[in-house]
């Protein structure tokens, strides 16, 4: 067994889930397709989402895919770095407005 | 960052074997990727093979007031190959006595050859329908000599073809040098002035877009609607078309790979990326490519990598197109570049 939980080589063998449940994996694949596909968001606009989705996640497999996905759209850094922070924000908003939670939990116990 | 050609570096990869054995070693040949003749065999797909000889892509030299990053041809200003008067004449007899549709004029920078006016003057005394010159923009305004090429392409009727990798300043520097996207945007802006690129217009004006990095270039219309929204807003210029085309592995855009480690990546996706479609449509099935010394090649490519026709004849002035019609075009892995997703070529997409 290798010594990492990651392989950078994994995202390549992706397909191969399907060998091992063809249906399923099949569906995954086919429903994966269709959301990328241009609709009433744009291609571009799905793919920044997925960019912003990706680091939430912490996902290395979909950061290095959006990425480059990312530039042979032709989008920019500036652009995917601003994804990158709405998405952090958003993170980091959930985090934090657990503070209410805290601030009631808080007065509520104390005298 | 200024760089010198593979050559004047004294690099290895200067020297073609060497890039032929880089594109059968490694991954080829331990089995991780097929290569592209078993690739194209395992698809179920005919052997890739000539159909009609429609243009002959005649580069005159490799001689070139840039250096870019991924320049295929490792061209530059300290290449001095060029083509001599007595192969454009051998060239020109060629298009007198042949039906060849277009002449597509490549280097370099073509227009630095010394004789490049006369030879497009003499190419349009012939039946050549289109006379396609590949210019890098900059060199309109290089040097004052060059300043009414707008005109003379004008003049002749010259379809204009060229790079601009991106529009915007960063990324076009990056990989042509500092202050190329500067002058690409003023000499593009010079061209509309003549009618070139001008909807509705006889002049045509095409842009080349390749990437600028270890990736694929993405969906031609939406980044031609890119490029023609940012064009017109920012600077009011207009073009036809927007071809992508994938950068091959070979010259310095191999080194580029090779030295980013991206190699295995990148041939990687041009493997998965295969697409038959484009194999029946790759440009060799009806291209010459002739170089600054006269010898033929299936294409550009392989010209840089002096793999020459597998035929009888090889060189212009023995030209014949029963022969050519009847060759084997010569594959290596470089091939992929040419089928991978939408396809490539000096036209852009071709799947």
């Amino acid at each position: 067994m290798k010594k990492s939980y990651y392989q950078p080589e994994d995202l390549k063998k992706f397909g191969k889930i399907n060998e091992w449940n063809e249906a399923l994996g099949s569906k995954f694949f086919d429903y994966y397709n269709s959301v990328f596909e241009e609709g009433s968001l744009s291609a571009r606009e799905k793919s920044l989402i997925a960019l912003a989705v990706s680091h939430v996640i912490q996902c290395p497999y979909c950061i290095d895919s959006y990425t480059k996905d990312g530039l042979q759209r032709g989008i920019e850094k500036e652009e995917m770095m601003e994804a990158v922070h709405v998405g952090a924000a958003i993170k980091a908003g959930a985090a934090l407005v657990h503070g209410v939670q805290m601030m009631s939990r808080h007065d509520q116990l104390s005298m | 960052m200024k760089i010198k050609s593979l050559k004047a570096r004294k690099d290895s990869l200067a020297q073609t074997e060497k890039q032929l054995e880089i594109l059968s070693g490694g991954i080829f040949k331990d089995g991780s990727l097929p290569t592209f003749k078993e690739k194209v065999k395992s698809s179920n797909l005919p052997a890739v093979r000539p159909t009609a000889l429609e243009i002959l892509q005649i580069n005159v030299g490799y001689m070139c007031n840039q250096v870019c990053a991924h320049c295929h041809v490792d061209a530059g200003p300290d290449r001095k190959e060029i083509m001599t008067h007595e192969t454009m004449e051998q060239i020109l007899t060629v298009l007198q006595s042949n039906t060849i549709k277009t002449v597509d004029l490549t280097g370099g920078a073509p227009e630095m050859h010394p004789e490049f006016r006369w030879f497009v003057e003499e190419v349009r005394k012939t039946e050549v329908e289109e006379i396609i010159v590949r210019s890098n923009l900059t060199i309109i305004l290089a040097n004052k000599k060059y300043h009414d090429l707008p005109e003379f392409f004008a003049k002749h009727k010259v379809h204009v073809i060229s790079s601009l990798p991106f529009y915007k300043r960063g990324k076009t520097d990056k990989q042509r040098g500092d202050g190329v996207f500067d002058s690409s945007i003023e000499a593009l802006q010079m061209l509309n002035k003549v009618g070139f690129g001008i909807a509705g217009g006889s002049l045509e004006l095409d842009l080349v877009y390749n990437p600028s990095g270890a990736f694929l270039p993405g969906d031609q219309k939406a980044l031609e609607l890119d490029f023609k929204k940012a064009l017109k807003e920012d600077f009011n210029i207009e073009f036809n078309q927007l071809f992508s085309i994938t950068n091959l592995p070979i010259s310095r855009f191999l080194d580029y790979l090779i030295a980013s480690e991206n190699y295995e990546e990148y041939m990687h996706s041009l493997v998965e990326a295969f697409n038959p479609i484009a194999v029946e449509n790759v440009m060799c099935t009806n291209t010459i490519s002739v170089s600054w010394e006269g010898y033929l090649f299936d294409c550009d490519f392989n010209q840089m990598l002096d793999l020459k026709v597998e035929a009888s004849t090889t060189h212009i002035s023995e030209y014949n197109t029963d022969v050519l019609s009847d060759r084997n075009i010569r594959l290596s892995q470089h091939c992929y570049g040419c089928t991978a997703g939408a396809g490539s070529s000096c036209q852009g997409s071709i799947a």
